[in-house]
């Protein structure tokens, strides 16, 4: 028995008004660690699709509009744009490489992307089974659409007309896996990959015949060779029916409009933090008041003022840190119930539950301000006349 | 000043001299107290005797070292205990006084035996739990001593807040009123019981009380009369 295991005894001895101080610092604390892990994951995510791609050359629209359907395949495209005109842009001097990728059409919502090899290779994505596609209607298919639908290579399927509906089946046309990509934690994961040709082919009617001059892809994904090419590139394009984004600045954009939705969750949690230590302070304040004869008693039995200052605030640590726990542990579960959803709806991994980077300053911050709830209940036992307390001069 | 050397037993344990207080505020509501010279020695029990008014209760709290005495002294065990400061005051009581109040308290969520390990704890000198359990049961609370306080009937509690006054053998055991909420038969057996606890720590005992039940039963008293 010590000072420690007494203050534990006596915070468990009250356990309604310590279980509502440690559920109010468990939200609290849960809610802003939920707020990081997800603010990591999105950055994350952002970054590792973005990687390297400088800009989206697609058609005229919205600029964001373009990033998020092309970079993350998660918005419908702004249209379609010149395959000659594109390949033009790409042949500019301070142009290193451009990607074009073709949509259409989906198989159980996973979209089905015309493209070229660079794409996967873009993304370090190589073959674990299979090998590329080569003729028209031969798919690789990623590592999450592989293991949501179950084909394996050799297998067919018919695609449907659109991005995400199920319902237009272009039944005449039959795609076969020649491929599966290995698993690389970005959006290939969640695509099928055809060359740019079979999307073409999906939409010809039979017996058509399509001047080469004619064919439209949706987008181009450009690496710059000179920085240049950032401000010269859009000017060139004015006039045309094209457009030129640029992922970082819209990204940054981006965060910035769902930021004011964070800051009120942000807000909201730190309201619901404060609460709790304030619920600290009084839990601790209301049983001091119970127990000041106790705590005089103690005095008596030779308990300095320092060693019944270090109880007390020992008994506020408790809560504290009760509360933290079940806070990270909180938000472990939040995520996890969060990433069975928004998997399916957005095609992204959210499975990592390592400590995001604030949290070591959160922790920190609820155990100095739970330190400082408990302290000045401490502090009135310390000044405590226990001749008067045990009833002097009755 | 002589500090008490390890193994020494002092003739005296207690000697109050020309102890006098003051509550402050006004004087016709707190006039000053002044309280009659006395010496407990070591194995001595006294009666400290005097009704409600006559400052007994400010005297226990002055020779507990709760108040500070504004004139006179207070020595234990040859310390000048009313001049102590601050936490030395708190250790050195705790070493040496083990005090029963009139309504025994305890820390709630401990159990009987955890209560009285509790002085121990608090001066740093651990307590033998053997010894503890012991003597629980030489009070006839063999049965409790796992149990929590709230469990404890009200004579159960007095002899377990005994216990706890005994456990460190102090050189002078306080009771204060602790026969007044009992019957003559339980008042009789708390008293017996505090004298021979008293005895086997070769403590002094000093009860203070307004029960004028147990004036036959001690030979050395002292009257406080009203001021």
């Amino acid at each position: 028995m010590n000072l420690v295991s007494i203050a534990r005894r006596n915070v468990f001895h009250r356990p309604l008004s310590t279980g509502l101080s440690v559920l109010l610092l468990a939200f609290g604390v849960g809610m802003i660690s939920i707020l990081l892990l997800v603010q990591r994951q999105l950055t994350e995510d952002f970054d590792r699709n973005i990687r390297d791609i400088d800009m989206v050359l697609g058609a005229k629209g919205s600029p964001l509009q373009l990033i998020l359907a092309n970079v993350y395949h998660v918005d419908v495209p702004t249209g379609n744009i010149s395959l000659p005109a594109a390949e033009e842009v790409v042949a500019h001097p301070f142009v290193a490489s451009g990607i074009p990728l073709a949509y259409g059409d989906n198989y159980r919502m996973h979209r089905i992307v015309g493209t070229e090899w660079t794409y996967p290779e873009h993304y370090g994505c190589t073959l674990v089974e299979g090998s590329r596609w080569a003729a028209p209607f031969e798919v690789v298919l990623g590592e999450a659409v592989a293991r949501s639908t179950g084909l394996t290579l050799g297998d067919t399927f018919f695609s449907a007309h659109g991005l995400a509906d199920e319902t237009d089946v272009h039944g005449d046309k039959t795609f076969v896996v020649v491929g599966l990509l290995e698993g690389s934690g970005s959006v290939i994961d969640q695509l099928i990959l055809t060359s740019v040709e079979t999307i073409w082919a999906v939409h010809d009617h039979p017996g058509e015949v399509i001047d080469p001059a004619d064919r439209e892809i949706t987008a181009m994904l450009l690496k710059k060779r000179n920085p240049m090419a950032i401000l010269t590139l859009p000017r060139l394009l004015q006039d045309s029916n094209m457009q030129i984004a640029l992922p970082s600045i819209e990204l940054n954009r981006l965060t910035q409009q769902f930021g004011i939705g964070l800051q009120t969750i942000r807000a909201i949690a730190l309201l619901i933090m404060v609460l709790s230590f304030v619920s600290v302070f009084i839990a601790l304040f209301n049983s001091l008041r119970d127990r000041r004869y106790e705590l005089a008693l103690m005095r008596t039995m030779g308990g300095t003022p320092r060693a019944l200052f270090t109880l007390i605030v020992t008994e506020g640590l408790w809560m504290t840190c009760m509360g933290i726990a079940a806070g990270l542990l909180l938000s472990r579960v939040g995520i996890a119930v969060l990433s069975s959803v928004v998997e399916d709806q957005f095609h992204y991994d959210w499975s990592q539950m390592g400590a995001a980077s604030g949290e070591g300053v959160l922790v920190g911050l609820a155990f100095a301000v739970g330190l400082l709830a408990a302290a000045i209940p401490a502090v009135s036992v310390v000044k405590m006349d226990i001749s008067r307390t045990l009833g002097a001069g009755r | 000043m002589r500090t008490p050397a390890l193994g020494l037993t002092f003739e005296v344990m207690l000697d109050v001299k020309n102890l006098q207080f003051n509550y402050g505020g006004l004087a016709e509501a707190n006039p000053v107290l002044s309280f009659p010279d006395f010496s407990v020695a070591r194995g001595e029990e006294k009666l400290l005797l005097g009704d409600s008014g006559t400052g007994k209760t400010t005297l226990l709290h002055l020779i507990a070292g709760m108040l500070t005495p504004d004139q006179g002294h207070v020595m234990l065990a040859g310390e000048d205990f009313g001049r102590l400061q601050g936490a030395a005051r708190d250790r050195f009581r705790g070493r040496h006084i083990g005090i029963v109040f009139q309504q025994a308290h305890f820390v709630q969520s401990l159990t009987v035996l955890e209560n009285l390990q509790l002085p121990g704890l608090l001066t740093g000198e651990a307590t033998d739990q053997v010894e503890a359990e012991a003597l629980l049961r030489e009070l006839g609370l063999g049965h409790k001593i796992h149990a929590a306080v709230s469990a404890l009937s009200v004579g159960e509690q007095q002899r377990v807040s005994i216990a706890r006054a005994v456990i460190h053998k102090p050189g002078l055991i306080l009771a204060d009123e602790p026969t007044s909420a009992l019957d003559d038969g339980n008042a009789k057996a708390v008293v017996d019981l505090l004298r021979r606890q008293a005895a086997k720590a070769k403590s002094a005992l000093l009860i203070v009380t307004h029960d004028n039940r147990l004036k036959a039963r001690f030979d050395s008293r002292i009257e406080l009369i009203a001021q």
